[in-house]
């Protein structure tokens, strides 16, 4: 496929964003156990959500960018929430500002220091508005995750994507990104939390080593069901190409192939592979022995980067089957 | 249910685009607006078509063969293009099983095009909006014109009668006694998509013929071997 950098800048951002807001629920949760000290609402919580909107409104600014013309946000994108039933970017469509909602009422929540508890489950857990808000938003950000993944694995013929691991993948460079990024922001804003983010961020890049590793592992030996022979229903192994029907270009020599030599692709898969999953390992292992406030934001930054090329990839290693009638100009 | 589709002969279709063009003639101009071109005169011309006429060659020299193979739209039975359109804007027709785009709908986030395994839809360069054969639903559904004018432009402009248009949910329509007779087939069967459109194949007429049949062993105009000369009695002297 050919990797529309909308798309790109989309996911990543989004992903890291759904990462992050899973931490900042999860520290408070940590706190409220007793586990860790509790972090102050607004220069943490509350700007912590900030980062996290802002992130959104990024990936959703270059999701904009991905419509046909750009005023079709305006005037069109709101029947994208009419075919949930159907579609997974329908409910993507729905999951996204949804889950905006939801991390900006948390923002809020916690800057007007609405956080004296409601009730106490069995005298030990204080529950209050911000607690409940984060779990629905955790739970809003899993369903975001599922249904960017699922875009890409319900398109069955694309076999590269059609997988379960596409899902792990979604999810756990998410929680990666988000996580790494949490430890720079507790980093840069002089939060004690920056062990505890990048313990968590370095697990989730592991996993996300693992089974993107699998899915890489996976595409390398993948066998194409579509052949030319089921292609043009001619029963012979010898199949050329003479002609595609036109000299100049289309939608179709466009759309569905990278156009990179296979060199570029690999460069570009040592590339990712160092930046997601060595590097930032490498730095946060050395900015939790160093104590430096920069090396968090290195990582994520690395990582970041590391991701848009990640993502890059995953585009341009699915196959589609229609690049079997468009061989040869002529 | 009625489900309008074309039914295509490989072995009648002589690859002239003939159907290329008239499909592009027609849509161009039609009900919904122009199928744009960019710089259609210019080094890397690029443009919005329907259909295209394919050429490939079979097997290996001396024994190949060239295909001419028309590609547009299948109409799906199970349009995988159609339950992922966010907007509704892909729809298939539900009293002739049509395959639609609304133009006005659509917002042009080419993901059915990624959904469609044959790649028969393409982004208007300009429009920039899904666009997709329609097996010419103004013509064909338009009841001021005469029968045998209700067929889509490809197929009234094929000079070979390649293509056939009916309904192949009719047992005893043209198409369907096609494809039961000729050995129609769909592409890419294995997803499961049910193409409506279906292609004839390549079909060589051949007589048995043995070398005796050639030549007559009793010619009586052969004069380098003259028949025997009778001996004895003949048939006639022994019946009655």
């Amino acid at each position: 496929m050919h990797p529309a950098f909308s798309v790109i800048f989309l996911t990543t951002l989004i992903g890291a964003a759904q990462g992050m807001f899973m931490a900042l629920v999860t520290g408070q949760v940590y706190s409220m156990a007793n586990l860790l000290e509790p972090q102050d609402n607004v220069t943490f919580y509350f700007a912590g959500s900030m980062i996290t909107l802002v992130l959104l409104g990024g990936g959703l600014a270059a999701a904009v960018f991905h419509l046909g013309k750009p005023s079709y946000f305006l005037t069109r994108a709101w029947r994208g929430v009419t075919q949930w039933w159907t579609s997974w970017l329908s409910r993507e469509l729905i999951a996204l500002p949804a889950f905006m909602l939801l991390v900006a009422l948390y923002g809020v929540v916690h800057y007007m220091g609405w956080t004296s508890p409601l009730f106490v489950i069995k005298g030990v857990i204080p529950v209050d508005i911000s607690l409940i808000i984060g779990t629905l938003g955790v739970l809003m950000a899993i369903v975001l995750y599922v249904c960017t993944a699922m875009i890409y694995v319900s398109l069955r013929f694309l076999q590269e994507w059609h997988s379960s691991l596409t899902v792990a993948n979604f999810i756990l460079f998410g929680l990666a990104s988000g996580f790494t990024l949490t430890a720079a922001f507790s980093a840069w804003s002089g939060v004690d939390l920056v062990g505890f983010y990048g313990t968590w961020a370095v697990v989730f890049t592991m996993l996300a080593a693992i089974t993107r590793g699998f899915s890489m592992l996976r595409n390398r030996r993948i066998k194409h069901k579509s052949t030319m022979r089921s292609a043009l229903g001619i029963r012979h192994t010898k199949i050329t190409q003479r002609s595609m029907g036109f000299m100049g270009g289309s939608f179709n020599t466009r759309e569905y192939f990278h156009g990179k030599s296979n060199a570029t692709l690999e460069s570009v898969r040592l590339f990712f592979m160092a930046c997601v999953f060595a590097l930032p390992v490498a730095l946060l292992a050395a900015s939790n022995a160093m104590e430096s406030e920069y090396l968090p934001i290195l990582a994520f930054l690395l990582q970041y980067i590391g991701l848009l090329a990640e993502r890059w990839y995953f585009f341009a290693e699915a196959k589609h089957p229609q690049n079997l009638y468009y061989q040869t100009v002529g | 249910m009625t489900q309008l589709a074309l039914v295509i002969d490989l072995n009648v279709c002589v690859g002239c685009h003939a159907c290329v063009t008239s499909c592009k003639e027609w849509n161009t101009s039609g009900w919904a607006g122009p199928m744009v071109d960019q710089r259609p005169y210019d080094a890397d011309p690029m443009g919005t078509f329907f259909n295209r006429v394919q050429t490939f060659e079979v097997g290996e020299f001396p024994n190949t063969e060239t295909v001419h193979f028309p590609k547009s739209c299948l109409h799906c039975e199970e349009p995988p293009c159609v339950p992922v359109c966010p907007t509704g804007a892909s729809y298939k027709r539900e009293d002739n099983g049509v395959v639609l785009v609304d133009y006005d709908k659509c917002i042009g986030c080419k993901y059915c095009s990624w959904a469609c395994p044959y790649g028969v839809r393409e982004l208007d360069g300009m429009q920039k909006v899904m666009k997709k054969c329609t097996l010419c639903i103004d013509r064909i559904t338009d009841e001021s014109k005469p029968e045998s004018e209700r067929k889509p432009a490809c197929v009234l402009a094929c000079p070979t009668s390649a293509r056939l248009f009916g309904d192949v949910h009719d047992p005893d329509s043209e198409v369907s006694v096609m494809i039961r007779e000729e050995g129609g087939f769909q592409l890419m069967p294995e997803w499961g998509t049910q193409p409506s459109n279906h292609y004839l194949p390549r079909r060589k007429t051949r007589i048995q013929i043995f070398e005796d049949e050639l030549e007559r062993v009793d010619n009586p105009l052969d004069k380098e071997h003259p028949l025997p000369a009778a001996t004895g009695d003949t048939l006639d002297d022994v019946t009655f």
